[in-house]
């Protein structure tokens, strides 16, 4: 039956994708992409096991290792940690046992699973992807629908490839204007989690628009649609135009020749029709968008780098004034006290938001000939294997290194204190990462998030700083 | 998964918004293979301090709230990560049920997977359950599926909505996979349709 009301983005992609709908409105809907990694897998396949079941499709299934690895060690040696050992020996088991294509550690190809999925092809326009991580939003620039899932749904993800879903609803962010030097799509993104908060997604999908996103790179849409979980998201889509398509050619899972026009001819109908409409706008303009950075324990707590702590006895309302005093006092801050005032002891420039080569180019552009401040450990965290060796054929790893920076191996690293690089408690961090919440980065940790260049920037000066000074 | 029909124990009051789940569990705990034996690391930095010892005055480390089958809490309770780890710590705990004004959407999922309960009331009438909870073992609350209602320890009772779909499946305990694999000939039929419609469609093969 041919839908004649203008559909959006997210509409396409969900109605292409619905198997069957129960009499609820729950629809089975079709997974193309399943990305499976080694902490939110492993009782997803001994599920399986039990109820001896297969995997259904493994040729529409990738796993990876990212989450628990150490990124400072030679990969050819065994994991020291026991339990992470554990961990990856069981992905390793179970991925021979069910025949699941696999990027083992001492791969080129293996690192963060959503830096990897776009970049070998896998991710791509018009897909339904899945993954047991929150930040698979991230696959959503590419003109996906990609949403994280809990562990029993990787399992029923395998099984079945599908999932029970209901229809989320349509949010459009736009961002008009052009963004001035010095920012980045990073700064975007916490500027509109920042206006509409945490939870200001909750039960929608966002689709970004408008000028300022149309001119990223690739890179730097895998950025905004990463943090619009921050937002309480389902998920964040970017339609899919020249960009995209530039970007996937010759990537080694895409479709290749005259596969590749048949595709591209189809991506192109997926961009919202004329008249679309949306249960919720928001416009942004990205020349009044300063470089952000988060103060608080959570991503809507973002400021400008040229504000100050804000005073909980401003806030009217008596739970968010406990909330905000409870943030203060966490991050052991004043009031008043100016951002770039406050002095770091670790900088992170990482993790599936931004480690991507621009990412580390960025962060490189700012350390040249400069030093890392004394008293500060910076940590440049590549996020495949094939970053690093770019970076390293670029001679960023020299100028980083130079500067002071630790170079490491790909990994998700500082990003969730699950492997061995965390903060100790205590420590202030400035961080490319996504989230800052207490304890995120290491018990007691305080974290800043910010864009690579900021955080080099806070690198060589030792404090927060306003990377446009630097520039 | 053990089905969820009528509940009555006692409540813990927690009175914050915004509990993300590296707060319900850190990530340095998400190590194990198994789904049990979380319980003990549930709200880790909030229940014990830098030497491990117990926190006095975080609520579950209260005599009258060890047993706890039931959290009130405050809004966009579960943002954050997908962790599953995050239901199998409360459920390992003993928690059933959470009441607060909303969810964030996966942690919301993952409750109904695991046979907890997540139910969304007004940010007042959570108020007047956390006050109801404070009153400790001497107040314990009802949440009946079968009728959806939260019966307060005065004996009022309060509605509230739920899926329907969500609902079935909860109190019949079922597990969704062997649900949706009674559409198996729709997902073939659907895999056929999209390969003869898009024959350009790569695999991943060859790795």
């Amino acid at each position: 039956m041919p839908n004649t009301k203008p559909r959006t983005l997210f509409d396409k992609v969900w109605d292409a994708h619905v198997v069957e709908q129960l009499p609820d409105g729950t629809c089975v809907l079709y997974i193309d992409r399943h990305l499976v990694h080694e902490v939110t897998s492993p009782q997803a396949f001994e599920g399986l096991r039990m109820a001896g079941r297969r995997v259904r499709r493994p040729e529409g299934t990738i796993a990876v290792v990212d989450h628990n690895i150490a990124t400072d060690s030679d990969r050819t040696q065994p994991i020291v940690e026991e339990e992470s050992r554990i961990q990856v020996e069981t992905l390793e088991a179970n991925v021979r046992e069910f025949g699941v294509p696999y990027f083992p550690v001492t791969d080129a190809r293996q690192g963060i699973v959503h830096v990897i999925g776009p970049e070998q092809g896998i991710s791509l326009p018009g897909f339904t992807i899945v993954c047991g991580d929150s930040h698979t939003s991230t696959h959503g620039a590419m003109g996906a629908l990609a949403f994280g899932i809990g562990t029993s749904e990787v399992e029923h993800v395998l099984a079945t490839q599908t999932l029970l879903q209901k229809p989320a609803k349509n949010m459009l962010v736009r961002v008009d204007g052009v963004l001035g030097t010095g920012c980045t799509a990073k700064d975007i993104v916490l500027a509109i989690i920042g206006k509409i908060g945490t939870a200001g997604g909750t039960g929608h999908v966002i689709e970004f628009g408008g000028e300022a996103i149309r001119a990223l790179d690739m890179a730097g849409r895998l950025t905004v649609c990463n943090m619009s979980i921050e937002a309480g998201a389902r998920a964040g889509m970017i339609a899919p135009d020249d960009t995209t398509f530039a970007y996937i050619k010759g990537r080694p899972f895409a479709p290749l020749g005259e596969a590749f026009d048949h595709a591209v001819a189809y991506w192109r109908t997926l961009a919202a029709d004329e008249g679309a409409q949306y249960d919720t706008v928001v416009v942004l303009d990205a020349a009044e968008i300063a470089p952000q950075v988060t103060w608080g324990t959570n991503p809507e707590a973002v400021l400008p780098i040229t504000g100050v702590v804000p005073n909980p006895a401003d806030e009217a309302d008596e739970a968010k004034r406990v909330q905000l005093e409870r943030m203060v006092s966490y991050m052991n801050l004043t009031p008043g006290q100016r951002l770039t005032d406050l002095k770091i002891d670790v900088v992170f420039i990482g993790s599936c938001t931004n480690s991507r080569i621009e990412d580390i180019r960025a962060a490189a552009a700012v350390a040249k000939g400069r030093k890392v401040a004394p008293g500060v450990w910076a940590l440049v965290v590549p996020g495949s294997g094939l970053i690093k060796a770019q970076a390293e054929a670029e001679g960023l790893d020299v100028i980083l290194k130079e500067a002071g920076f630790e170079w490491r191996e790909a990994g998700c690293s500082m990003c969730l204190g699950m492997n061995p690089d965390r903060l100790k408690p205590g420590q202030r961090s400035a961080s490319t990462s996504n989230r800052n919440f207490e304890g995120r980065q290491g018990p007691g940790g305080r974290t800043h998030l910010c864009s690579p260049a900021m955080a080099a920037a806070a690198a060589v000066t030792g404090h927060l700083a306003d990377v446009r000074e630097l520039v | 998964m053990q089905a969820f029909t009528t509940l009555t124990g006692v409540a813990a009051p927690l009175p914050l918004a915004n509990v993300d789940t590296d707060k319900i569990i850190p990530a340095r705990f998400l190590k194990t293979i198994k789904r049990s034996g979380l319980g003990v690391h549930l709200f880790d930095t909030l229940r014990y301090d830098e030497t491990g010892a117990e926190r006095p005055e975080f609520v579950l480390n209260q005599p009258q709230y060890r047993k706890a089958e039931i959290l009130i809490a405050h809004e966009n309770f579960g943002c954050g990560s997908s962790r599953e780890h995050a239901p199998w710590a409360l459920l390992d705990f003993g928690i059933r049920c959470v009441i607060a004004p909303d969810f964030a959407d996966i942690f919301h999922n993952n409750c109904f997977k695991n046979g907890i309960l997540p139910v969304r009331l007004p940010r007042e009438v959570c108020d007047r359950l956390i006050e109801d909870a404070k009153l400790g073992g001497n107040a314990r609350v009802t949440v009946d599926l079968e009728r959806q209602v939260v019966v307060r320890p005065s004996g009022e009772e309060i509605p509230f909505n739920i899926d329907p779909f969500r609902r079935g499946l909860m109190l019949g305990g079922l597990d969704d996979i062997g649900q949706t694999l009674q559409h198996a000939p729709a997902i073939d039929s659907f895999e056929g349709r999209e390969k003869s419609e898009k024959p350009w469609m790569p695999e991943i093969s060859g790795v």
